[in-house]
């Protein structure tokens, strides 16, 4: 995965004014963030505020209601595991319990080496090929314990 | 040098298909990246060029590939992963695709491919006709929403056409979020063209000068692949300021959404693509008289837009023809989960529940009992088999209080404790909810405590009770579908699978 960019508020304000003339601007400049810094940065906050006329207290709500966009930084890679329906029925929830406790971590943790983020997702849209994940973006099927520990360590 | 088509497709690379395709590269073979033919067991499925026709290979891994050349790949050759040509095969051949019919076939990121499979007729043939004449042929058709509600896409486009506005848009709605779906994203992925012509189509009847496409950000590869359609229907003057020398000016912006399942709901998709929080509207008024920036908006989920090509270049009556009640036309039905055959199965509307699973899906994978199938994503009822006579069929389903929903079945097999899965619909909820009412917002959480109660045997009489209740409350007082339809899983569960609800009390009490 492309490291995240330390905090420069430069690049932030160029980032904010690639997109500000957009219709509904505030989305695409929150991933633009996201994409660059691994995270919506505080200090990013008023910034935004600022360019699109709006107040802190409304961007971060807009921040805090979408699951995706994260407060803090992530760990070197992002394990995203789906929790939904299709997965539990081919046991989607023991394969989550053995990824967590061979991380020790629980949902929306960082391992302590900072390698490996693990969150929930509802859905992929890879439910034919359950259970599923996405691994830094590359999606993962039939997912089992053994295999999915495999595939970690050669990440890490 | 001979061509080799590898699915560039989710499923396809969840599977190894890159590792497949970079081995078929190495070796001098022509990769093709396609969409998926929808056979999510065979992925990753490869086809080779040869003298007679495609042949099908799958589930092909990297490690296959030195043996499938050396017995004559190119040539079509015998290899135990040989599957024949691929409309051959059962699972294909028995399907009726209109809407899917190049997905999996063609280049989706050649304009020229796209044309030369037929694209771009329908569009032409609206051009040619003209607004009132386009509106007639989607509404004669039968064509209703794939998004969940099945409302008629034609008299949607109507009440935009005649509402008076300085702009119009239209937006596709790719947000996909219920489990068990994936129409949306192998459409985008495999023939993205489809959902542009079907939209330009829509902004050629109601007047719009602009889209958008609003992708749920699950989907990288399908945002990556409309990506690179936009990029072409621009440059081959499909989009822009003179739409294939039409004298309309129409273009398509794309637009991810942020892992928020309400935002599938399109008042609360308009004010994401606004740059709001995504909470639901109050309506009136419709989106299609006041819609995004308060501008009449057509908002049809994707299916929708991409079965209009077919309809305008085929007839409305060629669509019609097929189907089931009111239910008319096709369906992408998404067979997941504990299945088989899993994967994208378009046929016309009509075929029972246990045609589906055990028929077209072959029953489950795990080889144990079929034991609960839920329809319709999360929102939707759990069907027993004893129910599996049922038809698929909006007003057929709805008589048996469930829903078709996008058309995703997911098949649990005999080890599923539905108290369980009950208990998830109330989680699911509480997680995803807006915020706005509050049946739906508190309602989830204390649904959520008394499931709890239940699973470990406590007041069991008296918390089912509770449960009832709550979902009565929650059916009646929430503003949209999410509140309002989560007792279908749960109700159903309760009396389908009352067995499941009757645990004896834990013994750390
Ligand atoms: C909670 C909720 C989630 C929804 N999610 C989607 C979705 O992901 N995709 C979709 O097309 N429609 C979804 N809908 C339905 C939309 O509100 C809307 O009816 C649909 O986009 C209209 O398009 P159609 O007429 O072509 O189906 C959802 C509705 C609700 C209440
Ligand atoms: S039912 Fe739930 S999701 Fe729908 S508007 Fe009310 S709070 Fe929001
Ligand atoms: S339910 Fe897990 S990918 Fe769809």
């Amino acid at each position: 995965m492309e490291p995240a960019a330390p905090w420069s508020p430069e690049r932030a304000a160029s980032i904010i004014s690639a997109h500000v003339g957009e219709e509904g601007a505030l989305l695409p400049i929150l991933h633009a963030l996201q994409e660059a810094f691994g995270h919506i940065p505080r200090a990013a906050v008023p910034l935004v505020a600022e360019a699109l006329n709006l107040t802190r207290a409304e961007v971060h709500g807009v921040v805090s209601f979408y699951h995706e966009f994260r407060a803090t930084p992530p760990g070197r890679h992002v394990l995203r595991l789906c929790r939904a329906e299709a997965c539990q029925a081919m046991g989607a929830e023991a394969v989550h319990d053995a990824v967590h406790r061979r991380l020790g971590v629980g949902w929306h943790e960082t391992t302590a080496d900072g390698a490996v983020t693990v969150e929930p997702v509802f859905c992929l849209g890879l439910c034919a090929v359950a259970p599923s994940g996405m691994l830094d973006g590359a999606p993962l099927g039939r997912l089992d314990a053994a295999g999915l520990a495999a595939t970690l360590d050669l990440a890490r | 040098m001979s061509r080799v088509f590898v699915p560039r497709d989710a499923f396809a690379l969840a599977l190894g298909a890159d590792a497949v395709a970079a081995a078929l590269a190495r070796a001098g073979f022509a990769v093709v990246r396609t969409g998926s033919r929808g056979m999510a067991w065979l992925e990753p499925m490869i086809e080779a060029e040869t003298p007679s026709g495609r042949i099908a290979y799958g589930p092909v891994r990297a490690g296959d590939v030195a043996g499938l050349i050396a017995a004559g790949l190119a040539t079509g050759g015998t290899h135990p992963l040989r599957l024949g040509r691929a409309e051959e095969i059962p699972f294909l051949a028995a399907q009726t695709r209109f809407t899917f019919a190049r997905c999996g076939v063609v280049d989706p990121a050649s304009l020229d491919d796209y044309r030369a499979h037929g694209g771009l007729r329908g569009l032409a043939r609206a051009l040619e006709i003209g607004p009132v004449a386009t509106i007639a042929e989607v509404t004669t058709s039968g064509l209703r929403g794939r998004g969940g509600a099945g409302f008629p896409t034609g008299i949607k486009w109507k009440t935009v056409a005649d509402a008076a506005g300085d702009r119009k848009y239209i937006v596709a709605n790719a947000d996909e979020g219920d489990s068990g779906t994936f129409a949306d994203r192998m459409l985008m992925e495999g023939d993205p063209f489809a959902l542009i012509e079907g939209m330009a189509i829509a902004a050629v009847a109601v007047g719009a000068s602009k889209g958008y496409v609003y992708t749920r950000s699950e989907y990288p590869h399908a945002i990556a692949a409309f990506a690179r359609a936009l990029a072409a229907a621009r440059a081959g003057g499909l989009l822009g300021a003179d739409m294939l020398g039409s004298g309309i000016g129409f273009d398509i912006e794309q637009r991810v959404g942020a892992g928020a399942y309400i935002c599938g709901e399109e008042t609360s998709l308009l004010d994401s693509l606004e740059g709001k929080r995504g909470q639901v509207r109050a309506k009136p008024p419709l989106p299609a008289i006041k819609g995004l920036f308060g501008r009449p908006t057509v908002v049809n989920n994707v299916i929708s837009l991409a079965s209009v090509p077919f309809i305008l270049a085929e007839g409305a009556r060629a669509y019609h023809d097929v189907g089931f009640g009111r239910s008319r036309g096709t369906m992408p039905i998404q067979l997941a989960g504990n299945i088989r055959h899993g994967g994208l199965f378009e046929a016309g509307f009509g075929l029972t529940l246990g045609e589906i699973v055990h028929d077209i899906g072959g029953g489950t994978a795990s080889g144990r009992k079929v034991r609960a199938v839920q329809v319709g994503g999360p929102l939707g009822a759990y069907f027993p088999e004893a129910l599996f006579d049922t038809p698929f069929d909006y007003e057929a389903f709805a008589a048996k209080d469930g829903l078709i929903g996008h058309g995703g079945v997911v098949v649990f097999d005999d080890t599923v404790d539905m108290a369980r899965q009950a208990r998830f619909a109330m989680e699911f909820c509480a997680a995803e909810s807006c915020g706005k009412c509050t049946p739906c917002r508190i309602g989830s959480v204390r649904g959520m405590e008394v499931m709890e109660q239940i699973l470990a045997g406590r007041d069991v009489d008296a918390n089912l009770q509770l449960i009832r209740d709550l979902c009565e409350t929650m059916k009646f007082g929430s503003l949209c579908a999410l509140g309002g339809f989560i007792p279908y899983p749960v109700l159903s569960a309760l009396t389908h699978f009352p067995e499941d609800f009757r645990r004896p009390a834990l013994a750390a009490e």
